[in-house]
């Protein structure tokens, strides 16, 4: 028994079907982590982004240095980091934010990088013209630059979220009850892998084809010579 | 505890780690090259094959899959009359390799595909058979394009054998896990791991460099 729902061993097919609902509360765990892990590295990358174009070196070298150091470690070191280490530090958080916030800080190194290659892809050209027509930088930035950038940042940043989806089942180490965590569980009291691991597979392959139709979408449909803010 | 007394018991985790990081790279290195060319072969059979292997392993978690490979794949062999229980290394190294090579595979596929035209063209005038071609047009163009791609996916795949620790190998991260449970000072361990995983991994991207040079040449040579 699982989440309250009972499985049924009688035979395969009612055990695929009995365990279906238990795995599906796990996916609405790792859809949760998903999104939660995204937000984080939406917010951490665009703060990595800004300092690593600070004014002063002695700001860019050291955020060049962490994005550099948190994107050649492992995500499974970073969760255990976090989740022994904080406590220590007085900040104790449920498990599951502690691997949303693991998940966060991995992908911020890579956030931070879409967003740097998102602005710097658009034409040096504009940034000119725009400097000619007199406009106030802030104001080229947000009217000129960043409406031509966002076209390129969100489906890179698409397929981050997938990867994000797809690392979910790492937190299942520091007991967060996600899809593959749950069907790992129910393998080790009935002693039957074969079908709970299967069906998570299966799972995860409808998921991320869904998911990279949807970016596919965002690719073809986002305006490719820019998207007013207005 | 002193903290220099866990480096013993650390580096001999690393030196696992390294082996699992090379062996899974260069198998994952032959998947790439193999399912990258099938996916582009004109055999349907092959191409379905490569194409469903990429979609797969592209499309599931690495901890999916090495579960899967080791816990689900002994209870399918049962069923079939095969003995398919491998040991967490074997397990661990293939499941690392076939899904790097299916990351890899793409790469390949995309770097032949962007060999110009031309040159296949060139190479059918000259009476070039099919294997020379590949040999001796298509890929010492394509492997230099692979190479920077390439040198981000071995430092991926040297992240990610951090992972087998959870089917119990004695990599880097499971003597960490070990020495924490046994003296409980998770900061100075896990400082300690997360800077030899940085130091490994700024060798890896070195030696992935050094080979991206001795490959570049063949650019010159073949262009």
């Amino acid at each position: 028994m699982f989440f309250g729902i009972e499985w049924d061993t009688s035979s395969q097919w009612a055990f695929a079907v009995s365990i279906f609902p238990i795995l599906l509360h796990g996916l609405v765990v790792t859809l949760q982590a998903t999104v939660v892990g995204f937000f984080i590295a939406l917010i951490l990358g665009l703060i990595l982004a800004a300092l690593k174009s600070a004014p002063t070196r002695f700001i860019r070298w050291p955020a060049k240095l962490v994005t550099e150091f948190i994107r050649d470690t492992p995500l499974l070191i970073q969760l255990f980091f976090l989740f022994y280490v904080l406590p220590e530090f007085g900040l104790t958080l449920p498990a599951f934010l502690t691997g949303a916030l693991a998940l966060g800080v991995q992908y911020s190194a890579y956030t931070s990088e879409v967003y740097r290659a998102g602005l710097e892809a658009v034409a040096k050209g504009q940034r000119e013209a725009a400097r000619a027509l007199n406009l106030a930088s802030a104001r080229a930035f947000t009217h000129i630059i960043l409406p031509q950038a966002i076209p390129r940042i969100i489906p890179a940043l698409g397929n981050y979220l997938v990867s994000i989806m797809k690392d979910v089942p790492v937190l299942s180490v520091v007991t967060v009850l996600e899809m593959l965590g749950v069907a790992k569980i129910i393998g080790d009291r009935t002693g039957g892998y074969l079908i709970p691991l299967s069906m998570v597979g299966g799972l995860y392959l409808v998921m991320t084809i869904i998911a990279s139709f949807g970016v596919r979408y965002l690719d073809t449909h986002l305006p490719k010579r820019g998207l007013s803010l207005k | 505890m002193e903290w220099t007394s866990y480096l013993a018991p650390l580096s001999q985790g690393a030196w696992v780690t390294v082996q699992l990081t090379v062996y899974s790279t260069i198998l994952g290195g032959i998947c790439a090259f193999v399912f990258g060319l099938g996916k582009l072969s004109h055999n349907p059979l092959l191409k379905g094959f490569s194409v469903a292997y990429i979609e797969i392993f592209r499309g599931t978690s690495l901890l999916v899959q090495l579960f899967w490979i080791y816990f689900a794949l002994p209870i399918m062999g049962q069923a079939i009359g095969l003995d398919l229980r491998f040991p967490p290394v074997v397990a661990g190294v293939v499941a690392l390799a076939l899904n790097i090579g299916a990351y890899g595979a793409e790469v390949v596929r995309g770097a032949v595909q962007a060999v110009p035209k031309e040159q296949y063209e060139a190479a059918t005038a000259l009476n070039f058979t099919g294997r020379k071609r590949l040999w001796r047009i298509t890929l010492p163009q394509a492997i230099p394009e692979m190479m920077p791609t390439f040198g981000n996916l071995a430092v991926q795949n040297l992240k990610d054998t951090a992972l087998v620790s959870l089917i119990s190998l004695g990599d880097l991260a499971f003597r960490a896990e070990q020495i924490r449970n046994f003296t409980q000072d998770s900061v100075t361990v896990y400082t300690l791991v997360l800077f030899m995983y940085f130091g490994m991994a700024l060798v890896l991207t070195a030696c992935m460099k050094l080979l991206e040079r001795y490959v570049g040449r063949w650019r010159a040579a073949g262009g």
